[in-house]
C-alpha cells in the first residue's frame, strides 16, 4: 500500500510538469490552431530564466586573499557577490538562496515578450499552411532557440536549487500512520505540485470567469463569427500565445530545483507533452490536464521493480503503449471535440 | 604484300601486356608511396581530433579539444612543453613528429555511433589523418576503433571507461589510456567497506546500456566480494532526466546504500533526486543511508552542485594530483584556459603525446609500428605514476583515484578531493575475462 501511496504521489508530481507544458500546447492549438513544436523551448527559456536571474544575484566582485592560493599558486581570487555588499551578507544570502521563486516575478514579463515575438514574428505566418510546415517550422525553431542557450550557457546541467527552507523531504508515512521513511517525498516537490495545480486553476478560472476568457472560448469555437461580431480575435490569440508561453516558462522555472536545467530539457519533454495532449483529445484543455496526470501516474508504476520484472522494458514503452490503447478505442483522445484536426 | 592477320587471342595477350606495361610503373610507385594509409609524404602530418563538439557532452567535448590544442602545441616546439618536461620517455624533442610538423583535424562525435564514424571516415579519407583520437562515450569509442581497424589508422581512445572497449571488443589498431569499469569496482570497494562497513544493503541504479551494465557488474561482484549484499538493480532508461519514480521505492527495499551507475546527464540528475529525497538524511538498519558514484567527472560534478559533498566515486585523473607530471600540465592547460583541466582533458593529451613518442621510437607512422611501440610499453611522468600499455588488451594499467565530493569547495573547480591513489597492483586483472580478440594490426593501403 504505502509503495502505492508513493507512486501515486511520484505520478502527481511528473503529471504536474506534463500538464503544465500540455496545457499551454493546447491552448495555442485551441486558439491558433498551430501544432506548436517550439512549446518544449519555452519551458526550457524559462527554466533558463531562473538560471539568469541566479547568475545576476550572484555577479560579484574579486578580492585578493594573499593568505590562500588558487590552482596555479597565484594569490585566490575570493568573489563577494554585490547584493551581499549592497545589502548585508544576510538579506544578500537570503536573496540569492531565494533565487528561484523570486525567478517566477522575473519569468512572467519574459516570457510573454517572448510568445508574443515567437508569434508576431514567425507563427502567425504560418496560421493558413499545413501543419507539417507548422511542426517543421516549429521544430526547427526549437532547435535554434536550444543552441542559442548553449552558446551562452554551455552543455553542462546548472545546478539551481530551491531555498534551504525547503530543503530534504516530508516523511508522509509517518504523518498517515505507516512506518516512518516508508513515504518520504521532497517539499520542493510538493511545492511544484501545488503551484502547479494553482497554476492549472488560475487558466480556467481566467477563460471561465472574464470576458477576455469568454471571448477566446467562443473564438475556440467558432472564429469566424466572433470576428464577424467585430471582436479583434488575432488580439487576443496573440495574447493568449504570450499566456501559454508563460505558463510553460513558470513550469521550467518552478523544474529548476527538481533537475538541473541544460539547453535540452525542452526537447526532452515535448514529445512526452504531444503525447498527452493526443491522448487527452487535441483542442481539449481539461483533457491535457487529466492525460498529463494520467500519464504521469501510470509511467511512475511502470517504473516500480516488480512492475519491471513482470514485463522487462515497460517503463519505457508505458506512455506510447497507453496512447497507441487510448487512441485505437476512443480516436479522439480522452476528450476530444469533435472536428479537431479532422478536416 | 605481306598480310596482317588478327585473331581475337592474339588482340587479348596483346592488350594484356600492353596493360601491364602501362599499369605497372604506376603500381610499383603506389605500392612505395603508400605503404600504409595515410602516410605522410610532405612536410607536415595530421591528426584526427573526434570529440563532441555538439550535443550533450559538448563541454567535454571542448575540453578535450583544449588539450589536443595545447598537445600540438607542445609537440611543434611551442609554449612551456608541458608533460615532455617529465614524460619518462625522452624521444620527443619538440620539433613536431620523425620532424614532421603536427597539424590537425577536428570532427563532431555528437556523442552518436554513426555520426562519429562518419566524421572519422571523412578525417581519414579527406583530410589524410594518419591517427584518430577522442571522444566521450564508450558506444562511441568502440564503433570508431573498429572502423580505424577497417581503415587502418591507429585509434588513440578519450574518455571511454566501459570494460568492452579494451574487452570484447578490442582492436589491435585500438588503445586506451583512460581506466574501465572493472578497475572502477576493484579500487572503490574497499574504500567503501572501509568507510561503511561489510555489512551493507546496496540498491543499484544502472543505466541502460552497455556501461552501464559493466559498471553495475563491477561494482557488485567487488563489494559482494567485500560481504555487501546487492537487494535490487533496476536499469533505467537513458533518457531519464526525472529519477523520482526510480528512487522512491530505494528507502523501501531495505537497502542502506544507493549505487548510482550512471553518467553524464543521468547522473546529475539521479544524484540531485536522490539527494533531494533526503535519502543521505536517513538512517537504515541503523546505519547512515549511502551513495556512491562509481564514476566521477569534475564537469559532472560541477553540474550536480553541492549535491556531491561527501559522495564517493572513481575517476582517472584529478588536477590537484602533486606528482611533476600532473603539475606540469595544470600549469600548462591553466596558464593558456584560466581554468584546471579535466580528467578527459588529462586523458587526451596523454594519448596524443603516447602515440608521437611511439611513432618516434619506432621510426615510422606505419600503424604497426606504432602499436608495436605501444604494446608493453611502460612509462612514467604523465600523471598517473608508473603505468604500462598491456600488450595482450592494449589498456593501460596505472593507479586509479577515488574521491569523494568536498565539503567546503574553495572554487567551482574545488569539487572533489582525493581519498586514496588504489596502487596498480590492486586494479590489474586476467585479460582473459572479459573475452575478445585483438586480431591482427591492420595498416591499410
Amino acid at each position: 500500500m504505502d509503495a502505492i501511496i508513493l507512486q501515486i504521489l511520484n505520478g502527481l508530481d511528473k503529471g504536474s510538469a506534463y500538464a503544465l507544458i500540455a496545457l499551454g500546447l493546447t491552448l495555442i492549438f485551441g486558439t491558433l490552431g498551430v501544432v506548436n513544436f517550439a512549446h518544449g523551448a519555452l519551458f526550457m527559456i524559462g527554466a533558463f530564466c531562473a538560471v539568469t536571474l541566479s547568475k545576476i544575484l550572484n555577479l560579484s566582485f574579486e578580492t585578493i586573499d594573499p593568505n590562500k592560493t588558487d590552482f596555479l599558486g597565484n594569490p585566490l581570487k575570493v568573489k563577494t557577490p554585490y547584493v551581499e555588499s549592497w545589502f548585508g551578507p544576510e538579506t544578500g544570502a537570503a536573496l540569492i538562496d531565494w533565487s528561484v521563486p523570486l525567478a517566477i516575478l522575473f519569468s512572467i514579463p519574459i516570457m510573454l515578450l517572448v510568445g508574443v515575438i515567437m508569434e508576431r514574428g514567425l507563427i502567425k505566418h504560418f496560421y493558413k499552411r499545413e501543419h507539417a510546415d507548422q511542426i517543421l517550422v516549429t521544430f526547427g525553431l526549437a532547435i535554434v532557440l536550444q543552441e542559442i542557450i548553449k552558446y551562452y550557457f554551455g552543455a553542462n546541467p546548472i545546478p539551481t536549487p530551491a531555498p534551504d527552507a525547503f530543503k530534504g523531504s516530508f516523511d508522509f508515512g509517518a504523518a498517515i500512520g505507516f512506518d516512518p521513511n516508508t513515504i518520504i517525498y521532497p517539499y520542493w516537490r510538493l511545492v511544484y505540485f501545488m503551484f502547479s495545480v494553482v497554476i492549472i486553476g488560475g487558466v480556467f478560472a481566467f477563460l471561465q470567469f472574464t470576458t477576455f476568457g469568454m471571448v477566446v472560448r467562443a473564438g475556440m469555437a467558432d472564429r469566424e463569427t466572433v470576428g464577424l461580431l467585430g471582436i479583434d480575435i488575432d488580439k487576443r490569440f496573440t495574447i493568449m500565445f504570450g499566456l501559454a508561453a508563460a505558463v510553460a516558462g513558470l513550469a521550467g522555472v518552478m523544474y529548476t530545483p527538481i533537475n538541473s536545467p541544460n539547453y535540452h530539457m525542452g526537447m526532452d519533454f515535448l514529445v512526452l507533452s504531444f503525447v498527452v495532449v493526443v491522448v487527452g483529445g487535441m483542442g481539449s484543455l481539461p483533457g491535457a490536464v487529466l492525460a498529463g496526470f494520467l500519464l504521469g501516474i501510470l509511467e511512475s508504476f511502470a517504473s516500480m521493480r516488480e512492475v519491471i520484472d513482470l514485463i522487462p522494458g515497460i517503463n519505457q514503452i508505458i506512455i506510447y503503449l497507453v496512447a497507441i490503447i487510448i487512441l485505437l478505442t476512443r480516436p479522439r483522445g480522452l476528450m476530444g471535440r469533435k472536428g479537431v484536426m479532422e478536416e | 604484300m605481306s598480310k596482317t592477320t588478327m585473331t581475337r587471342r592474339g588482340v587479348l595477350k596483346s592488350g594484356a601486356v600492353a596493360g601491364a606495361g602501362v599499369a605497372l610503373p604506376t603500381i610499383f610507385t603506389a605500392s612505395s608511396a603508400a605503404a600504409y594509409t595515410n602516410e605522410p609524404t610532405g612536410g607536415s602530418v595530421t591528426l584526427g581530433f573526434n570529440v563532441p563538439q555538439t550535443g550533450p557532452y559538448a563541454d567535454e567535448g571542448a575540453d578535450e579539444l583544449r588539450a589536443y590544442e595545447l598537445a600540438v602545441e607542445h609537440l611543434n616546439g611551442g609554449g612551456d612543453g608541458g608533460m615532455m618536461n617529465t614524460f619518462s620517455s625522452k624521444a620527443l624533442q619538440g620539433n613536431g613528429i620523425l620532424g614532421k610538423k603536427v597539424e590537425f583535424v577536428t570532427g563532431d562525435t555528437q556523442t552518436k555511433s554513426d555520426a562519429a564514424r562518419a566524421s572519422a571516415k571523412s578525417m581519414i579519407e579527406k583530410d589524410g589523418a594518419v591517427m584518430i583520437t577522442g571522444g566521450s562515450s564508450s558506444g562511441v569509442a568502440v564503433a570508431v576503433q573498429a572502423l580505424c581497424q577497417e581503415a587502418g589508422v591507429i585509434f588513440m581512445a578519450g574518455l571511454t571507461h566501459s570494460n568492452d572497449t579494451t574487452g570484447k571488443d578490442k582492436r589491435a589498431n585500438g588503445f586506451r589510456h583512460f581506466f574501465n569499469s572493472y578497475m572502477s569496482g576493484a579500487a572503490l570497494a574497499p574504500i567503501l567497506a572501509n568507510n561503511y562497513g561489510t555489512d551493507r544493503k546496496a540498491y543499484h541504479l544502472t543505466a541502460d546500456y552497455n556501461w552501464g551494465y559493466t559498471t553495475e557488474e563491477a561494482v557488485r561482484t567487488s563489494t559482494e566480494a567485500l560481504g555487501w549484499e546487492t537487494v535490487a538493480a533496476v536499469k533505467t532508461p537513458l533518457t531519464q532526466t526525472d529519477f523520482s519514480s526510480y528512487i522512491a521505492p530505494v528507502l523501501q527495499s531495505g537497502a542502506d546504500v544507493l549505487v548510482l551507475n550512471h553518467y553524464g546527464g543521468n547522473m546529475v540528475n539521479s544524484l540531485t533526486n536522490a539527494v533531494q529525497f533526503g535519502l543521505r538524511d536517513k538512517l537504515v538498519n541503523n546505519k547512515n543511508f549511502e551513495i556512491v558514484v562509481p564514476l566521477y567527472s569534475r564537469l559532472m560534478a560541477k553540474g550536480a552542485g553541492a549535491n556531491v559533498k561527501g559522495i564517493y566515486g572513481s575517476t582517472n585523473w584529478h588536477w590537484s594530483l602533486q606528482d611533476e607530471g600532473s603539475k606540469a600540465f595544470v600549469k600548462s592547460f591553466g596558464t593558456k584556459y584560466g581554468f584546471p583541466p579535466s580528467q578527459a582533458a588529462h586523458t587526451c593529451y596523454v594519448q596524443a603525446m603516447l602515440y608521437a613518442d611511439a611513432c618516434e621510437r619506432a621510426g615510422t607512422f606505419n600503424p604497426c609500428g606504432v602499436a608495436e611501440a605501444l604494446e608493453g610499453f611502460e612509462f612514467d611522468g604523465m600523471g598517473n605514476g608508473k603505468t604500462l600499455y598491456r600488450a595482450e588488451d592494449h589498456q593501460c594499467f596505472k593507479d586509479v583515484l577515488v574521491v569523494r565530493g568536498k565539503e567546503n569547495p574553495t572554487s567551482e573547480f574545488d569539487l572533489l578531493e582525493i581519498v586514496e591513489v588504489t596502487p596498480t597492483a590492486q586494479v590489474t586483472y586476467d585479460p582473459a575475462i572479459f573475452g575478445g580478440e585483438l586480431g591482427t594490426c591492420n595498416p591499410g593501403a
